[in-house]
Order: C-alpha cells, then structure tokens, then sequence
C-alpha cells in the first residue's frame, strides 16, 4: 500500500475514537445517545481528510504516520475538554481547523525549508524577542508569577510556543555549519574537551538566552525544554557527551543560582520537593489567612485526581471535578476556571484528567502515542540526507517531545510543575498552531527525506507508463 | 550522526517510561495514601454524593435518614435525624462538617453501601448509582422513649440529681440485642453542624451530652457487683448459697473496718440472705476468700477488662474493672474483699460501664452464657433485600446453669424480700434484680444509684442496667429501680 492510503486508513481509526468518545461523553453527562456525536466524528474526519488531501498532492513521500498520529492526540484532547465543557471542545475545535489552515500555509510558502537557513540571525533574533514579549509593558500578562503570554486586545499568546520552532531552526542551521569545526578543532586539556571558543560563543548566547528566560519571564518549564533541545541537538551534531554533561552542569548551577534569587522559581521547586508539608513555600502567617498557598494546591490536586484513576480510570466524565453543591466556591468566572477541583483541568493538568477517567492504562496509552510521534520524527532525521535536515528534524522532535515530558513530567512529580502546554491535547491556540507549523515543517523534510532517489522515479514513470 | 539520534531516541523513551512509572505510582501503588491524606477531600465530597442507607429501629421507627440539597449534579446528600435527641445516642452522626460517631461511624461500610470491587463494577454496568444498604436496629423505639424519659424523670424529680446525668440498658439476653440505650443528658444530632452548638455540646460545663454515658462512662457499680462475687464464689465451687458466714457490722476488711449500710448488724447468714439484704460485710469476706485472681477471672468471663465487643467505634467504649488511682486498669494488688461490693481504694477500684453491669444481669438470665451484644437487628440493600441478619453469638460461658439459676433464684429474693422489695411491674410478672448504692462522696451524703435485674425471672425476655450519676441520701430501689421496671414493662408488653 501507498504511504498516503496507509496516512488516509489510519485516520480511519482516529475519527472513530473521537466519535466514541463524544458518544461515551454524552451518555454519561446526558444520559443518551445523539446523533451528534456522530456529525461531530464526520466533522473530524472531514478535516483530517483535507489536510491528508492536501498532503497527498504536495508532500506524496511524507512519512504516512506523522499527521495521524498528531491526529489521534487533537482527538484525545478533544474529547476531554468535551468532557470539561462543550464550549472548549468547540473553541478548541475551531482552532484545530485553524491549524490545520496553517499547516497547509507553511506547506505552501515555505516551499523549501532549506532556505530556512539563511535567514538564522533573523529567525532566533525573532524568537528571543517572542521569548521577551510578554514582560513588554501593555501587552505582556503573568499568570502563576510567570510571564508566559501576551495579550492582544482579544486575543491572547503564548510566544514560547512560537519561539521554540526559531531556536530550533537557528541551532539545526548553526550546528550543521559549525559541528565539524566543533569536533575537529577542538582541543583536549587534561584529559578535557575544550571546543573552540570562537565557534561556540552563539551557542554561549543561547545558554545565556536560557537563563535570561528563566530571569524575565521565570519559566522553568520552557527554559528546561529548550535547553533540553539545545544539548539534544549539540550531541547529535558533535556526538560529544562531555558536550553535554558540561551543559547540563551550567544549567544547573544557573538554576540554582537563579532559584534562590527569585521567589517564584524558588516556590515551584519547594513545592515539588515538599508536596504534602504543611507550609512548603513559608508563607508568612498573614499570607496563609488570606488563602494564599503558593500553588501547591495544585500539584496536591493533581496527584489526588490520578489516585482516584487506578488501573483503568473511573471513566470518561465519571470523575470528580466540578465542585458540587455546597462545596461549590463562588464563582466569577466560569467552569473551569473556577469551581473545579483539579485546576487548569484544561491545560495545565489535562493529563491528570485523563489519568482520572482513563486510569494508568489511559495515561500510559497518551504517552506511547508520543513515544510514536518520537519515533516517527527520529526515523525522519535518520533517513534525511544532509545535515541541516537531521538537526532541524531531530530538533523540531526533540523539542516536541520534551515539551510532553516537561508537562506530565510535573504532573505526575517527576519535576517541578510548570506551566507549559501538553501538545495538541491542552487547550489552547498557541500551542495547537505552534505544533502544526512544527508538524508542516517536519513532514516536509520527511517527503525530502523519503523521496525515491531521481532515477528511481524514472523507473516508476515508466512502470506507470506501461500500465497505462 | 545517526547513532546518537538512536541514543537521543532511548533517553526519551526512558524519559517517558518514567512518566509511565511515576503515574502507576499515585494512580495505583500509592492511590491509598494518597486517598487518606488529608488535604484530599475528594473521598469526602464523593461520600455525599452517595445516598446514605436509613437506620430505623426494630419496630420501624425511621431515627436517620437522607436526602439531596442544593439541587447540584451530582447531588449532595445531606444527614437528617427525624426523632431528634432521643437516639442521639447510641446512633450519633453523620456530617462533612464534623464527621461521624456512634452507628453512623460502626456501620459506615454498610451505611455508605461500600461493596466490594466487583459488585461495583456490575452496579457500574448495570448504571446503578452507589447507593448504601439500610439498616435495622435492634432497638425498641417504645422502650427507648420510655427508659430516655424515666431518666429525665429520675433526675428532675430526685433530690441532688439536679444537673447530673444517667443512662439505662436493655438488652435480650438470649441474643444480646441491644432493646433499649439511653444517655442523659442527649443532643439532637441535627444541630451539630452549628459551629458554636458543637463547641457547647463539648464543654464539661453543658453535661458533656456528646458522651455515651452507657459505653463509655464508667461509675462504681456499688452492690450490683455483688451478683459477679456470688457468680465467682458459687461457680468457683468455693461456695454455696446456705454457706453461712457472719454479717455483723462493722468488720475489718483489708485491715480497715467496714460497714453494712447504715452500720445495720446481721448475725450468722446465708448468702441467699445476704444478697437479698446486700449484706456488705458476707460479700467482702467472700472476695477475701476468693483473693483476687479469682474475682478477676470471673470479672473477665462476664466481660470485664476489655471494651464490650459491641459494634461500636473503639473510642466511644470503655472497658470495665478494677482501675488504680492513675485511672489504669490493675488486675492485682487491690483489695479484694472491697472491690467484691463494688467498692475499693486507690489500688483498686471497680469501675464499670452501664451496657457492662446489664450484660452480667444479661449472662444469669441467659443461664450462664454471655451473648456478644448488637446494634444490627438486619441489613437491607437498597431494592429492599436482606443481606444481613442478627445471629446470635456466644461471647463467653461466664458461668454454669446451676450456678446461673441459683443466682437467678437469690436475686428474685431481693425483689421478693430484700432490698428491691418495693419494685413490681406492672404485669405482676416475678423477676429477679439486684440494688446498688456506691457512696460517692461520703461527707455530703452523695451516692450513686444503680438497679440490675431481668425478666420474667423463670423465661428471661429482657435484661437491664439503669444508674443516675448522683442524688443525695438516696438508693438503687428508690432511683435507678423505676427507671428499669419502667423499661423492662414496656419491652415485656410489647413482646420483647
């Protein structure tokens, strides 16, 4: 079988789950069966079908599993957020179409990402001011005494999002130049691997650029997965660890440094290290009486909402979430942003959520799928032909998958909470446009990648020609 | 650079099964702990959002049941307690804001209709709610009005009692079903919600109406103890009801004098005698004789020394027996001869619980065996079947029958003759009984008044411990008499 038909009959499967769960959804909140949930599927399946169209006729060598699998994540996030609220499946229905728009757009213009290279400078100057915008007066906002997004009258931004796709572009390009001369030229000291200094100073820059975010915009969670792309793609490039391990050391030593200077990095870690102490975050006895808890209420949420899952979960919309009756706090704003038991059940926690309803096996299941997308993306990098394309594949991969493991990584207490999005399930615009321009991108190397080798193609012209 | 994408590869993948070992922890290895932290009130909220089986007493009396507020989905149920302050005790409560006691707390699982995880899973399939199982006491709603009221009465009406409090037991002696359990003063379990009411039902000041004063206070029982040092002595072997010994008055006991009630001399009696006339002076002799390793055994058989293996919280019960001056239980050392009348010293003193001093009236009318006394007549799940029923239970062989019915026949003399002799019921029926008087406070004349009996004496139906906490210059018959020839009428005309 082609690689398209097998793209377009595992979309199949995926417009089935979605309308399944709707089903399963509506039975439990409604106690019914309508047919919406089936014009809901058909809507899905609709949309996937036209990016798969689209797919066909400019990317026809793509690797056929990337798109379906990312699919199936937009549908497991779909139907929690059905879960939590028709008015968010809804919103974020619409912003998967919107993706989708612009997964093609970035198909279509980009044409051939390998230009992408000789705008370096510009694309990682672009995205270092994303990382800064939203500490810009007027526009930028804090939530949790992070700075994560910016407001635009209406409409409002996660930049990091945006900026990880720039980074990435930059360091694949700059690596691919420079990653013989940092192999090559470098010395060894005592046994030490000491690289160039010369060749290394941007790459300095970006560390440095790291801890500028952890500073003014005090994100833990996406300073920890662009650094992690970055020694990521320094190790691929060079194949040095010691690369690494030294990048690793900076970085913690930067962490801590930065940690016990401000308060809010600082609180997360407490939280995370003291869950279940009466006060881990020392507040002051007037800070307590006002109700303030630093966040730890919510990590504590968190690790609640999953023991209630067990093995397979009380089922989808069985779990406890919407604080009822007189438990129910006053509320100004609407669920869930208030009156919800596990908070930002939407973004933030939604994979708490999941573990709830669908149990450790419905967890595990989610996490396979970005094992799956991993794999897919790495097996892209390894049949790309030249260096830009590996980095930049390895990268947009790597940074994909490590922005998972930040967020169920501080969900489940792996690492500190923070507040970055689980791709394509979270709620959220930013994200779900960020990784579709991600996905557009990598299945444009991979239809490079993968594309039969010029006289092969002769072969296959002619074949076709005989059969017709 | 193929090989280290490979590796790059296996270090997320590691990453990930990570994600996939920390989250089977909370959800399945640590889900228990982490369900009983106490920040986690997601177990109490789902508690409300199941509907709490009713308890009614054996007679079909509804004392609690629940119903959905504040019209929320899923809804929340709340605790309602129709007869008031009547059962606040022994039933107790049932609130989020302030937990739960008595039978509300003992019976939760059934209450709460915690199946086991398959029966879940089917009522899951079959789209049943959990629902909790309902549950049907043994007792009487007559005779627990009835013995509520007559201790009201007794207090209101004896002098010196004023303030104090009381309780009264009525258990069926061949089934230890609990008939009838009083504690006064009561509360209303509806008000405890209230803040500042729960502070006041607290405090020492309000008459502590949160205690059960029938399993968890304990009181010298005086000389219904005495019924426990003729069982040992009889049973033992060591004696028999024509043994004669000297009842004069006073006599020294453990190298101090004791005295008969109101220093009245007996000459040379029976034990058959002495009992009917509670004769201090034999029975301290006897418990001399016996020593106190023998007291203490038999004091065990009827279940001294430990709770009473009632379906009751652990906190809320107190174990019966000798207790030193640190208020530590002591099996040794204490005076014998006094702690056989139901007195003793800072080495040793009886002290008993009143559901204790009614399960040893329960054990001679049940012919020496000692039945494990209930609260759970049956269990009904919510489609109304019987998934439970009282089946009684041998908690000990205290005694043997001839010991039983010698017993039996010496404490009818007390209500024929002796000491109870102004006691009748209205039924005329015989029965057998025993007074208590444990002087309290000696200088101001305070006592405590206590009366242990059953009936009829020749087919026992019903057996009873009544006490009030204090009166002044009074007796067991007088007091603490009415109130359990009250109770054990209205549970004999009812059929028991």
């Amino acid at each position: 079988m082609s690689a398209r038909n097998r793209e377009l009959l595992a979309l199949i499967p995926v417009a089935l789950l979605i309308t399944a769960g709707f089903t399963a959804v509506f039975i439990v909140e409604s106690n019914q069966i309508g047919d919406l949930s089936l014009i809901y599927g058909g809507y899905f399946l609709a949309v996937c079908v036209g990016v798969h169209v689209f797919i066909r006729v400019r990317l026809p060598y793509a690797d056929p599993y990337l798109f379906p699998l990312c699919a199936l994540l937009a549908a497991i996030g779909l139907v929690m957020l059905f879960r939590i609220n028709d008015d968010l499946a809804l919103k974020q229905a619409s912003i998967f179409v919107a993706g989708a728009v612009l997964l093609a757009l970035t198909i279509l213009f980009v044409r051939n990402y390998r230009a992408l290279q000789r705008y370096r400078y510009v694309i990682a100057t672009a995205g270092i001011l994303l990382l800064l915008a939203p500490r810009l007066p007027g526009i930028g906002s804090q939530v949790n005494g992070a700075y994560l997004g910016i407001d635009l009258g209406p409409l409002s931004f996660q930049p990091a999002e945006v900026a990880k796709i720039c980074i990435v572009i930059f360091l694949a390009s700059y690596l691919s130049e420079k990653r013989e001369l940092l192999t090559v030229a470098a010395r060894r000291v005592a046994g030490v691997t000491i690289p160039p200094i010369k060749h290394f100073g941007p790459l300095l820059v970006v560390w440095g650029a790291t801890m500028v975010m952890l500073i003014y915009i005090r994100d833990l969670g996406s300073s920890l997965m662009f650094f992690g792309a970055f020694l990521a793609l320094l190790y691929v490039a060079t194949a040095r660890l010691s690369y690494v391990i030294a990048g690793l050391a900076l970085f913690f030593v930067g962490a801590t440094l930065i940690a016990s200077q401000i308060g809010h990095v600082q609180d997360r870690v407490d939280i995370w290290r003291h869950t279940f102490d009466k006060n881990p975050c020392h507040l002051t006895q007037h800070e307590l009486n006002r109700g303030q808890d630093c966040g730890v209420g919510q990590i504590q949420q968190s690790l609640f909402a999953q023991a209630d899952g067990g093995l397979f979960g009380e089922g989808l919309g069985s779990s406890l979430l919407k604080l009822p009756g007189p438990f129910a706090p006053h509320c100004e704003q609407p669920f869930p942003d208030c009156g919800s038991i596990l908070p930002a059940p939407h973004t933030d926690e939604i994979y708490a959520l999941i573990v709830s309803e669908l149990g450790l096996f419905g967890g595990a299941g989610l996490i396979v799928v970005y094992a799956l997308v991993a794999a897919r993306g790495f097996k892209t990098a390894i049949m790309a032909r030249d260096g830009f394309s590996k980095l930049l594949a390895t990268g947009l991969t790597a940074v994909f998958a490590l922005q998972a493991v930040v967020i169920i990584g501080g969900v489940v207490k792996f690492i500190p909470l923070t507040g970055v999005t689980l791709p394509f399930v979270s709620f959220g615009g930013s994200s779900v446009i960020a990784n579709m321009i991600l996905l557009g991108l990598l299945l444009m190397i991979s239809n490079d990648a993968r594309r039969p080798p010029a006289p092969a193609r002769e072969a296959e012209r002619e074949f076709e020609g005989l059969r017709a | 650079m193929n090989a280290p994408i490979v590796r790059l590869y296996a270090l997320i993948l590691v990453l990930l099964a990570a994600l996939v070992g920390f989250t089977s922890n909370w959800a399945v290895f640590d889900s228990d702990t982490l369900k009983a932290e106490t920040a986690n009130r997601r177990p109490l909220i789902l508690e409300q959002t199941v509907k709490r089986g009713f308890i009614k007493t054996a007679d079909g009396v509804t004392i609690a049941e629940s119903s959905p507020e504040g019209g929320g989905n899923p809804p929340i149920y709340v605790r309602h307690y129709p007869q008031g302050s009547l059962y606040g005790n022994p039933v107790g409560y049932n609130f989020v804001q302030v937990g739960r006691t008595g039978i509300e707390d003992s019976e939760n699982a059934v209450l709460a209709g915690e199946r086991n995880e398959f029966a879940s899973i089917l009522d899951e399939i079959r789209g049943v709610p959990q629902e909790g199982d309902n549950l049907t006491l043994t007792i009487d709603s007559q005779a627990q009005r009835v013995a509520t009221s007559a201790l009201q009465n007794a207090i209101a009406s004896t002098p010196g009692a004023s303030g104090s409090g009381g309780a009264a037991v009525a258990l069926d002696p061949s089934t230890g079903a609990v008939k009838a359990m009083a504690s006064v003063p009561g509360y209303d379990p509806n008000t405890v919600t209230n803040t500042d009411t729960f502070k006041q039902l607290n405090r020492e000041s309000s008459g502590a109406p949160l205690v059960n004063r029938a399993t968890q206070s304990v009181y010298p029982p005086g000389s219904t103890m005495k019924v426990v040092t003729a069982a040992a002595a009889l049973d033992s072997g060591e004696f028999t009801p024509d043994t004669v010994l000297s009842g004069a008055s006073p006599q020294v006991i453990g190298g101090v004098p004791l005295f008969n009630a109101g220093n009245e001399p007996f000459g040379d009696i029976d034990m058959t005698t002495a009992l009917t006339h509670s004769v201090n002076t034999y029975f301290a002799q006897v418990g001399e004789q016996l020593g106190t390793s023998t007291m203490v055994e038999y004091m065990k058989r009827f279940g001294f020394y430990s709770d009473p293996k009632l379906d009751y919280p652990d906190g809320q019960m107190a174990p019966s027996g000798a207790y030193n001056s640190d208020r530590d239980l002591v099996t040794s050392g204490f005076d014998a001869g006094r702690v056989a009348i139901g007195q003793g010293g800072a080495e040793g003193q009886d002290l008993t619980t009143p559901l204790q001093m009614a399960e040893v009236a329960a054990t001679v009318a049940n012919g020496g065996k000692l039945m494990q006394p209930t609260f759970v007549q049956q269990v009904t799940d919510p489609d109304g079947r019987v998934t439970e029923k009282l089946t009684p239970h041998v908690q000990s062989t205290a005694i043997s029958p001839e010991t039983a019915s010698q017993l039996t026949e010496m404490m009818t003399n007390v209500t024929q003759e002796g000491t109870a002799a102004d006691l009748s019921l209205s039924s005329g029926v015989t029965f057998a009984g025993k007074t208590g008087t444990a002087e309290t406070d000696i200088a101001n004349g305070i006592n405590q008044p206590w009366f242990i009996a059953f009936a009829p004496a020749q087919d026992p139906q019903v057996a009873v411990a009544a006490t009030i906490e204090r009166c002044e210059g009074c007796f067991g018959a007088d007091v603490a008499g009415p109130v359990a020839t009250q109770v054990m009428d209205s549970l004999l005309a009812s059929g028991g």
